[in-house]
């Protein structure tokens, strides 16, 4: 059991869909961002993705690809990533913390030592965008013998056929994209999503979370209300961008927040 | 030279799309349908006889194939050793090799209904052929380019134009070849339902690297039966440029069973092969990861992040290489070196003055390694490179590095 799988005994137990707040690491600069990420639980965040900025993120949008090149020009590392997780953890906070990126960094740091430095800084689980079930023995597999969950991404074209193998390997939650596209593109339909979170749920005891487009607390409680819960990625990033005060982008995750627990 | 284990170096890639260790499928799960879509319709088509006949067909009567391979006289005389031929790729319908791979791919989206074309392109020269090839079947077309290519290479982004595309500047990352490919993976993403991604080199995911070699073969097949008919015997010695590696890989292929003849890829090594990266030499220069879906050396600094290559020729700035020649590299089958900038320039003078052939920068790269070794080599030493690309689209840059002023 990790702390993913018991902060969602505790959500089902509660009756209640889960919040999940993505937000890019050393963006815009490393103190910030700290303090954001501190700042996420007590805004409603069940749990946090932490977002590990990479080069090339060929899966976002131009917000979270602009967030990704702040972070990484003002010195962000995987290695000041981790500080992070360590930060909130030093306070005591059990909020489970996914890292959600791309494989090379973690790759350049070595397979290993990577899983042993992020499960020693509190991380609880991997979203790992460029690593589908046929690169299984690459991460996913040896994430799992270390103790970390690996999220796999469900997306429109994962049909009923693949469904299985996208399945197998999976822990923690299953991640719905409910768009084809890129992050913070077209907007989320929770007509559209509803069949499809119900067909995941036909195939697995996971929790199904969705995310991809959706920008405003009614989309949050609407998809919420189809589905275990609903990740905000590109709508925070973009306040953050803006230059907000940190208790300004709290304030505001918490009416997202809000919204996703209503449904 | 093949080991018992192995018997042949052509056997790759293994059912998970690996060259050795090298290659893969690191995609998003959205591409993933679509990859193994594109894989199955790949292994039918390629032992389809009406597949092969329609491309036969049109490399014959609308690229002009086959090129010829030239015996560089005047050349050869100059550098007073081995004897020096060119296979004269850049006499293709639009000016490079890439179109051998663009009608592969085209041919295959049409068998797949679509109707969409996306590509990427550095220099220009894929997106030419891209075009051209929709042009010719009337599909649509839309070419992603570096924001930073489309400015230094203005006259394609013109061809491309006027054959009807689509040319989408990109300003995402630092806008060149390695930004445009990442543009082109997220239109896919979008457009998985009509849209075929037509990738120009011998990079990506499974099946792209496989089936881009496979299309580029007819290089090497070509090249081995015309010096079978000039020389009565193989060359001792083939050599080609890389970016991606896609010209290489072709003239390669048919070779690398053939232990006699020695295979060197040459790299562009921009203003020298040194720590502040100054250049696009991704095995001499790089370490493996992964990136556009496959793992390969790559161009990158301590922490995984991509760093950008630099090279005087916008067709090898790609800060990658594909799978295979990184396969190749280490099992030491093909060897691997780095020309700069200015002694590419040195051969683009060289090949223009002995034999009356404008050649592309890219090429330039091989035939400089080329002045490199042949002095040294004797007359019955045989070299083939691969001429695989003419230079019109880059008289203003050598212009411009010769100190010559033009105006458009």
């Amino acid at each position: 059991m990790t702390r993913i799988d018991d902060t969602f005994a505790r959500l089902r137990a509660e009756k209640r869909k889960a919040f999940v707040a993505y937000v890019m690491a050393g963006d815009p600069n490393y103190e910030t961002s700290k303090q954001i990420v501190l700042g996420l639980p007590s805004a409603g965040v069940d749990v946090i993705e932490l977002g590990l900025p990479f080069t090339d993120p060929m899966a976002d949008g131009p917000t979270i690809q602009l967030a990704g090149a702040r972070a990484l020009a003002g010195g962000q590392t995987l290695e000041k990533t981790l500080d992070i997780a360590r930060a909130l953890r030093a306070t005591g906070d059990q909020t489970p913390i996914v890292l959600m990126g791309y494989y090379n960094p973690i790759y350049s740091r070595g397979v290993d030592r990577f899983l042993s430095e992020a499960k020693e800084a509190g991380i609880d689980g991997l979203i790992v965008v460029d690593l589908p079930p046929e690169e299984d023995e690459e991460l996913c597999l040896p994430a799992q013998e270390a103790g970390l969950n690996f999220i796999r991404l469900a997306t429109p074209t994962t049909d009923d056929r693949r469904l299985p193998k996208v399945l197998t390997n999976t822990t923690g939650f299953v991640y719905y994209v409910s768009i084809t596209g890129i992050t913070g593109a077209a907007a989320a339909e929770a007509s559209q999503v509803a069949p499809e979170v119900a067909r995941i749920k036909k195939a697995t005891d996971l929790p199904v979370i969705v995310g991809f487009g959706i920008r405003t607390p009614e989309t949050a409680q609407a998809i919420a209300e189809v589905a275990d819960g609903a990740v905000v990625g590109t709508a925070i990033v973009g306040k953050i961008a803006e230059g907000r005060p940190v208790n300004e982008v709290l304030d505001y995750v918490r009416t997202l927040a809000d919204g996703a627990h209503r449904g | 030279m093949p080991d018992d284990r192995m018997n042949s170096y052509r056997t790759g890639p293994d059912g998970r799309g690996r060259f050795g260790d090298f290659g893969g499928r690191f995609v998003s799960e959205t591409l993933m349908p679509l990859i193994l879509d594109l894989e199955a319709e790949y292994e039918r088509a390629k032992t389809d006889d009406s597949f092969w006949a329609e491309m036969d067909f049109l490399w014959k009567h609308y690229v002009g194939r086959p090129s010829p391979l030239y015996f560089a006289e005047r050349l050869t005389e100059r550098l007073g050793g081995a004897k020096v031929y060119m296979k004269r790729d850049e006499l293709n319908h639009t000016g490079a090799h890439k179109i051998n791979n663009v009608l592969g791919q085209i041919i295959l989206a049409r068998r797949m209904g679509k109707t969409r074309i996306i590509a990427e392109t550095g220099a220009g020269q894929h997106g030419v052929a891209t075009a051209t090839v929709c042009a010719k079947f009337g599909l649509k077309c839309v070419v992603y380019m570096g924001a930073h290519d489309v400015e230094r290479q203005a006259p394609n982004v013109f061809r491309m134009r006027l054959l009807g595309a689509e040319v989408i500047p990109v300003t995402s990352g630092r806008g060149t070849l390695k930004d445009a490919m990442n543009d082109a993976l997220r239109d896919w993403v979008t457009n998985v339902r009509d849209t075929f991604y037509c990738i120009g080199t011998v990079a990506g995911p499974h099946p792209y690297p496989a089936m881009v070699r496979d299309f580029q073969s007819i290089i090497g097949t070509e090249a081995k039966a015309q010096m079978q008919e000039a020389e009565g015997r193989l060359p001792d010695t083939i050599i080609a440029a890389i970016g991606g590696g896609s010209n290489a890989m072709g003239l390669f292929y048919p070779f690398l069973d053939d232990p006699e003849v020695r295979i060197i890829g040459v790299e562009a090594g921009g203003k020298g092969v040194n720590e502040k990266m100054e250049h696009c030499a991704s095995l001499t220069g790089g370490r493996p990861g992964v990136l556009h879906g496959n793992r390969t050396y790559l161009l990158q600094d301590d922490d995984g992040q991509i760093l950008e290559g630099f090279s005087i020729s916008a067709g090898l700035d790609y800060p990658g290489i594909g799978p295979e020649h990184a396969w190749l590299h280490d099992i030491g089958r093909a060897e691997y070196v780095a020309i700069t900038d200015r002694e590419a320039l040195g051969a683009f003078t060289l090949c223009c003055e002995t034999e009356g052939i404008i050649p592309a920068l890219e090429p330039c790269h091989a035939l400089a390694h080329v002045m490199k070794i042949a002095p040294e080599l004797p007359a019955d030493h045989i070299i083939c490179m691969n001429m695989c690309g003419r230079g019109d689209k880059d008289i203003f840059t050598v212009a411009k590095h010769l100190g010559v002023e033009m105006s458009v």
